[in-house]
């Protein structure tokens, strides 16, 4: 069940995904599940574990082929691409994994820079440059550009792995737990970041995320995985659901403490 | 489909004209200012004079997107305005764009990011001093883990339960039981090649019955043990390397010392054991399987009789140290294969490129160890005569 996203001030749609089946290792993970994500639009993925999240996200950007349904990014089928096509639209978007997913071997400056290498012709000089501004937008101290990602924290990977995902100025940003394993602290300063991030370069945001505070703090409306399918609403409305595995979410510890400021 | 044009990579370039009216320089901006079109207009804007300009305005009316190279290339010409003291007027800025430069403005002030220096003569001098200090604390470190681990073994001796019975026998099937296909198959193959390439030379003279000889002493003193340990050292000094480095990435190793147990009591010292147990075990197959196909050579090849084979190995071997000479450096070669591919993998750092590059040096270090061992066994056995 869809719910139509409020029309506040959210563009066209830029993820449609609709009747989508995964399959993986013989059990059916996504049965016939719809989402839709408009342009500028914040949205979190939530679900208990092992019901398909990252899965769900991973299918989206193309590293799982799905077994049935259709996935429409940027107004491309992702599952009919062939794999030029597909490359060329991966580099609308940007993918922040779980530990960042930095190459080792190179230097944070470097990572930011792989894409940059790959599909443009950026001259070195404009490509430090811009490391340097992604760098700063992600948050980091300029001295973090020649740090190896061995040399870094995990919060610092994982801005370094937003910096790297931001590379190309994507229109869509794909996060795979973001704030998992940061303190509270820099798990709200991560929060901020991507709030702001999307405000200035009007992203879309695809979040998967465990964390309530950042539900609450970053995104538009929630996608719940329950059931094989997707429900989807704002906070508030989800806070009202009926379903069990809902309710208990909500009203967790956490939950209540993040509700009681709504 | 509007969406869809909206969001297409832009074809056009973006556009860009300076006009000069006294001391006051418009920068127009137009089009879309987005990677994949604003570039090219990165060496003209750092190319733009400032001398004499006491205003520069930056025009945005005819912007229909930016982004943050585009936002960049127009925030940089502001800053070496401001550095020829120029002061900045924006006109026209679209409300859509307004954080994006405000972002850009307040958060991106640091210098371009610089790389590592790696090339030139002073950074090849510098690689030279780290390797070889490294290769200085690694042997120093390398005599560290052996002291270790005999204190362990002689521990372990003094007190016979804390060997563990289930992981050594767990490791000598791993690395004796589960080696022996792939042994015997080389060995095997050896045995034919070396018998067809002796009595291919040996025929000349009238000589092929020696080509029993040949391989008779030739795989029982050398080739038997030293390929065996070649095998032995790819196969199960790598998996050593691997699974114990594996272990310290997972933080396992941390985890048995606050469980209060020693890891080279329980991780190393089966290893060992159970090579130097099942490396001797394994030539002496090694040794079967290599004459086994040298016989069957002889007698397709030579025709020598299986009978005539045994009696003629016999003459040629018989009672003396060739077969003792192969099964004696055995255990030696196992020890280093062992000591080498656990040492190894205790070396690993927590990081995904560590476990591979150290098992291939385990395999590297572990052969030449071998073969430098196998040559001091060659002098060693000429000087006592055997």
């Amino acid at each position: 069940m869809t719910l139509p996203a409020d029309d506040r001030s959210f563009g066209p749609p830029v993820i449609k995904v609709e009747g989508l089946v995964t399959r993986v290792g013989g059990r059916v993970l996504h049965d016939g599940l719809d989402l839709e994500l408009r342009r500028g639009e914040v949205v979190g993925v939530v679900g208990g574990s092992g019901t398909g999240k990252s899965v769900l996200l991973r299918t989206i950007i193309g590293l799982n082929r799905q077994v049935g349904g259709r996935i429409e990014v940027l107004g491309q089928d992702v599952g009919k691409l062939r794999d030029r096509e597909l490359r060329k639209l991966q580099t609308r978007w940007g993918v922040l994994f779980q530990d960042g997913a930095l190459f080792s071997a190179q230097t944070v400056a470097q990572n930011i820079q792989v894409p940059m290498r790959e599909h443009t012709d950026l001259s070195p000089r404009l490509m430090d440059e811009l490391a340097a501004v992604k760098l700063a937008m992600a948050g980091l101290p300029p001295d973090a550009a020649t740090k190896f990602p061995s040399e870094l924290s995990g919060g610092m990977r994982k801005r370094a792995g937003l910096a790297r995902a931001l590379s190309l100025d994507p229109e869509i940003l794909f996060l795979d737990e973001p704030t998992a394993g940061l303190d509270p602290i820099s798990a709200a300063q991560f929060d901020t970041l991507v709030r702001d991030l999307q405000k200035s370069l009007n992203l879309t945001v695809f979040m998967v995320t465990h964390d309530i505070d950042t539900l609450k703090a970053t995104t538009d409306r929630i996608a719940v995985l329950i059931d094989k399918k997707i429900r989807i609403g704002t906070f508030e409305t989800l806070v009202h659901d009926p379903h069990p595995w809902i309710q208990q979410y909500f009203s967790g510890v956490r939950g209540r403490a993040a509700r009681a400021d709504v | 489909m509007a969406a869809l044009q909206e969001v297409d990579r832009p074809r056009t370039v973006a556009r860009l004209e300076t006009e000069r009216r006294g001391d006051i320089m418009t920068i127009l901006a137009g089009g879309p200012w987005v990677l994949g079109a604003a570039e090219p207009h990165d060496a003209a804007l750092r190319a733009l004079s400032f001398t004499g300009v006491a205003t520069l305005q930056i025009d945005c009316a005819g912007l229909d997107r930016l982004d943050t190279t585009g936002a960049w290339l127009l925030m940089r010409t502001r800053r070496l305005a401001a550095m020829a003291g120029a002061k900045t007027v924006w006109l026209d800025v679209p409300d859509a764009f307004k954080p994006l430069i405000s972002t850009i403005d307040q958060e991106c002030n640091g210098p371009p990011v610089g790389h590592p220096n790696d090339h030139g003569l002073r950074a090849f001098l510098e690689r030279l001093g780290r390797a070889q200090m490294h290769f200085f604390s690694q042997a120093v470190s390398l005599l560290g883990f052996l002291g270790m681990v005999a204190t362990e073994a002689v521990a372990t001796i003094f007190h016979p339960r804390r060997l563990r019975i289930p992981a050594l026998i767990h490791q000598m099937e791993e690395v004796g039981l589960n080696a022996m296909p792939i042994v015997g198959l080389l060995s095997f193959l050896l045995g034919i090649v070396f018998a067809f390439q002796g009595a291919d030379q040996l025929r000349r003279f009238g000589a092929e019955i020696f080509t029993v000889n040949l391989l008779g002493i030739s795989i029982l003193r050398e080739i038997g043990a030293i390929m065996t340990a070649i095998i032995v050292a790819g196969r199960s000094g790598s998996s050593f390397t691997a699974q114990i480095g594996t272990m310290k990435v997972n933080e396992e190793i941390d985890a048995l010392y606050t469980l209060g147990m020693n890891p080279v009591e329980v991780l190393v010292l089966p290893r060992m054991l159970a090579l130097i147990i099942t490396l001797p075990l394994l030539t002496v197959f090694a040794n079967l399987m290599g004459i086994v196909g040298g016989a069957l050579m002889s007698l397709f090849d030579l025709g020598i009789s299986v009978p005539a084979f045994l009696r003629q190995l016999q003459g040629a071997i018989g009672g003396g140290w060739t077969f003792w000479i192969g099964i004696i450096k055995a255990p030696i070669f196992a020890f280093l294969i062992a000591t080498v591919g656990c040492y190894e993998g205790l070396q690993v750092e927590r990081n995904a490129a560590s476990v591979g590059l150290l098992t291939t040096r385990s395999v590297v270090e572990s052969i030449f160890l071998v073969i430098v061992a196998d040559a001091f066994f060659s002098v060693l056995f000429s000087l006592m005569g055997v």
